[in-house]
């Protein structure tokens, strides 16, 4: 960092700076009119809350002009501070360094509709117009009925409005938002061809944010900048001849509102809202209303990694995240402990092995199997070890720990129960073949599959409890919700089974087998499947709600988190998929095939691929 | 492999027992006390209590109602919970609607009894080669095939639950209704009305107020016995804990409101006092139609 004396030099914070000891730096996202926008961690949370910090700073030297600009700042704050409505970023923080000044807001995720504009080549479908339209007459009514005073957001335009990545907007930039007082004449803000007329003469009422909407909608029906036009000339262009495809009535509204005379726009935001609804119903386009297409979400971003590591060998398993770090086996035989913030190696542990499955942590150490046929514990601090437990086989299932004991499955054909503090072996029930299958424990009894199709549920004891046949292998591992147990077999199936007595509640047919350890989230059931497939199953009714093929099998199993579910193909991509819907939000092809799980927490999504590295994404 | 997995290292079991610390003790109360009795190894139950009733009402001679209640608990330490339950309601008009709701229910009981006995009462207990859901929708249609040829042009509603273990499924045709009847107080309706006139107030076409005094309120777009194929709503799911399962007929649903209905269940620990309670309250308010219930409570 730089902080020079009188402002005439101005250096941009750098990646791994950090403001108060607490915001650290990780990119520049965007330059404002007085200063850069950085997204940072608040590394005050030990898990990754990523906020965006807004800088303003003044370049001028007239110090009356540069308290103007501070009391501006002062003032974005005060406001944002009040508000509460879902597409305007919630204020988390306030100060000033030297001569500038931060802001720290919710990170919003996604691009502005300029940027969008800028990279489009075609009209947006009017749905997509039409659903922007309506949700920016929601918060603008919601603004302009604000109490004691109106606010006049004055600066509508498309940089000011995000994009998000779950194809909402968000309105962006209170800079020169202001506590409207009735009558006073204010000074003149606002952006040329997006400001009425009547703005120029001083005047801050909500029709002026309502020339400022029906300019930015123009703008977006027609692709014309108006910037780049004479002022208030768009009634020499009308949307029809620019676009045919804009409905005649979303087209009229859009003009309503830029009327030359602001009594002949419409008396407010809410007016404007209503006519775009009856628009919406009449056109049809209601219906797909808050639906995202999937050609703008995937226009909308371009996905890069937060981080990336590389290991010496494939990354087969997946990666379990605790108290700030990423620990992940890898086919170097080394189970590697890394910085979740960014990266950053911390301590590796070496096997005589490859690792496949996902490590487990328990207090202050991690667990984890090898195939040089041990179950190994290091402490998570130093990656130290120790103990480890030696079973006859490969140790492909990852290990779960309850009640003071790991239980994990080993190619030698049994499920071994050891006491977590010093390794003992409890006991071990026999699979008959190999256990590659986590097991999974609920109340009091630990779930498995083995390769030769057998499930069981036994008791801590170790006695088994009641069994199941697959036609073939279950090396899916099983999850336990509601009293039902869920796994996949190869035998192409997806079951569904009462927990307490092994008879079969419904299966359904996948169209390959599957290895996919299945997910669930409220009544739908997510699993991959070897056709390629990821499903989206209702456990009511064993209806397939969706289905999304990727380009090869899907070994690895989907997580969701948020409204997301995330999941990587043997293609190479990781997967972000909405989950209701089914629909692609984005991909990343990573450069090899991808058979582990995704994890994620708080804001980043992290994954391994055969390509030898670790990725972290935005979430 | 049959006893594969039998052959075991026998070891004291893992305790899962919280040490008690500090404990304290306070008078509970009778509810608390109930709480705590269905909360104790919850989805492990060991058998069913059930009420049911069937009341002809205050302005009808025939019943056209049929009710099938099975109850059985199995085994020993492990026990393993079955139930057959269903409601059928003869559809009016039809000449054959006594007959055909009696057959409805006869043949979902034949059909599931003889799938089920062997795996449930034979020496060696299995679970069954079909799926719940699997066996509901055969079920279904075995009872379609036996209306449609014992009581031509007749047709029936039916909402029937299998239960076994924890989970329950749930076959649905007409505008009879199952609900999940919770301790706390909550009712949460199941199933969904296959009404003519219910869907036309879904859709908007017509307000409450219109749809309470449509004259083809009780005509069905689906049942049983009706047209060639049979299409019904199946579906799974836990029983309702701690609570009850409710099936009825709209004798019941129809006059007395789902508050009440709730109110009533929670009110006494006996499923068959509250069913003979619920008829009361049906035949109180005018008791217009057949009335039938089942209450099914799972227990520890």
């Amino acid at each position: 960092m730089d902080f020079k004396e009188g402002g005439t030099k101005y250096t941009q914070l750098k990646k791994g700076d950090t403001l108060l000891d607490r915001y650290e730096i990780q990119e520049i996202v965007g330059m404002g009119g007085m200063g850069a926008v950085y997204r940072a961690r608040d590394t005050n949370f030990k898990a990754i809350r990523l906020v965006a910090v807004k800088e303003m700073m003044s370049q001028v030297t007239d110090v009356a002009i540069r308290r103007n600009i501070f009391q501006i700042f002062e003032r974005e704050a005060n406001i944002l501070a009040t508000l509460r409505h879902p597409t305007i970023p919630r204020i988390y923080d306030y100060f000033t360094i030297a001569e500038r000044a931060y802001l720290v807001l919710e990170f919003i995720h996604g691009k502005n509709l300029e940027q969008l504009l800028s990279e489009t080549q075609d009209f947006f479908p009017e749905e997509q117009v039409l659903t922007w339209a309506i949700e920016l007459c929601d918060v603008l009514d919601y603004l302009h009925s604000h109490k004691p005073e109106p606010i006049i957001f004055r600066d509508v335009k498309p940089s000011n409005i995000m994009n998000t990545l779950q194809n909402h907007i968000a309105l962006v930039d209170f800079g020169i938002a202001k506590v409207f007082e009735s009558g006073s004449k204010n000074t003149m803000v606002g952006t040329q061809g997006y400001s009425p007329p009547d703005q120029y003469r001083g005047e801050a009422t909500p029709k002026v944010d309502i020339y400022a909407l029906g300019a930015t909608l123009h703008h977006m029906l027609t692709l014309r900048d108006p910037q780049l036009e004479a002022p208030f000339s768009y009634g020499e262009r009308p949307i029809n001849e620019i676009n045919q495809n804009v409905t005649k009535e979303f087209a009229a509204v859009v003009e309503r509102a830029l009327e030359y005379k602001p009594e002949d726009r419409y008396e407010s935001a809410a007016e404007m809202k209503e006519a775009l609804i009856n628009v919406a119903r009449k056109t049809g386009t209601l219906l797909n209303l808050s639906v995202p297409t999937s050609s703008s979400a995937i226009r909308g971003v371009t996905i890069k990694p937060l981080w990336t590591f590389e290991c010496e060998d494939e990354l087969r398993g997946a990666a379990t995240y605790h108290d700030g770090n990423l620990y992940i086996g890898c086919y170097d035989n080394n189970l590697y402990a890394l910085d979740a913030a960014n990266g950053q190696f911390k301590w590796k542990y070496a096997t005589d092995g490859g690792i496949p499955g996902k490590p487990a942590i328990f207090d202050g150490n991690v667990y984890f199997g090898s195939e040089d046929k041990r179950l190994h514990v290091v402490s998570t601090r130093s990656g130290k070890v120790v103990w480890s437990h030696y079973t006859d086989g490969p140790v492909r299932s990852s290990p779960r720990i309850a009640e003071g004991h790991v239980f994990v499955g080993s190619d030698d054909g049994y499920l071994h129960a050891v006491n977590s503090a010093n390794g003992r072996l409890a006991w071990k029930a026999e699979a008959g073949s190999p256990v590659r299958s986590t097991p999974f424990v609920s109340s009091e009894y630990v779930y498995f599959g083995s390769e030769s199709g057998d499930f069981a549920c036994v008791d801590f004891r170790g006695d088994v409890r009641w069994r199941f046949k697959a036609k073939r292998a279950i090396t899916s591992s099983p999850v336990v919700a509601d009293g039902v147990v869920y796994f996949a077999s190869m035998d192409s199936t997806l079951y569904a089974l009462d927990a307490n007595s092994g008879w079969a509640v419904w299966r359904f047919r996948l169209g390959k087998g599957s290895i996919s350890t299945p997910a669930l989230a409220g009544s739908l059931l997510y699993t991959g499947a070897a056709d390629h497939i990821i499903y989206c199953i209702d456990t009511r009714s064993t209806k397939e709600m969706w289905r999304y093929t990727t380009d090869h099998q899907v070994t690895g199993s989907p997580i969701l988190h948020r409204d997301a579910l995330y999941c990587g193909s043997v293609d190479g991509n990781l997967y972000c998929l909405d989950a209701t819907s089914g629909r692609l939000r984005w991909r990343f092809q990573t450069q090899g095939p991808i058979t582990g799980t995704p994890v994620a927490h708080e804001d980043v999504v992290f994954i391994g691929s055969s390509d030898k590295k670790i990725y972290a994404f935005l979430a | 492999m049959k006893n594969f997995l039998r052959r075991l290292l026998k070891k004291p079991a893992i305790s899962s027992e919280p040490a008690i610390s500090n404990a304290a003790t306070a008078p509970l109360s009778e509810d608390k006390v109930w709480d705590l009795l269905e909360h104790k190894d919850q989805g492990k139950f060991a058998h069913l209590i059930v009420g049911s009733a069937l009341d002809p009402g205050q302005r009808r001679e025939n019943n056209e109602d049929a009710v099938l209640c099975v109850n059985a608990a199995l085994g020993g330490a492990d026990a393993l919970p079955f139930g057959l339950f269903a409601i059928a309601d003869g559809m009016g008009g039809h000449r054959n609607g006594e007959l055909a709701s009696e057959m409805a229910v006869r043949a979902v009981g034949s059909y599931l009894m003889s799938k089920l006995y062997k795996p449930l009462y034979g020496p060696e207990p299995h679970p069954a080669q079909e799926t719940l859901q699997e066996l509901m929708e055969t079920a279904v249609h075995e009872a379609h095939r036996a209306v449609k040829k014992a009581a031509p042009g007749g047709g029936c509603t039916l909402t029937a639950a299998l239960i076994v273990g924890s989970q329950m499924a749930i076959a649905h045709l007409g505008d009879s209704r199952a609900y999940a009847v919770y301790r706390d107080g909550r009712i949460e309706v199941l199933t969904k009305d296959h009404s003519l006139v219910k869907r036309l107030q879904e859709m908007g076409q017509l307000t409450e107020e219109e749809a309470a005094v449509h004259p083809q309120k009780s005509v069905l777009y689906r049942a049983l016995g009706q047209g060639a194929t049979v299409q019904a709503d199946i579906f799974t799911s836990s029983l309702p804990t701690p609570g009850y399962l409710l099936i009825c007929s709209d004798g019941l649903w129809g006059v007395v409101s789902e508050d009440d209905i709730q109110r009533i269940v929670n009110a006494t620990s006996s499923p068959y006092l509250a069913c003979q309670h619920l008829v009361e309250a049906a035949n109180a308010a005018g008791g217009p139609d057949n009335i039938s219930v089942v209450l099914v409570r799972a227990v520890s």
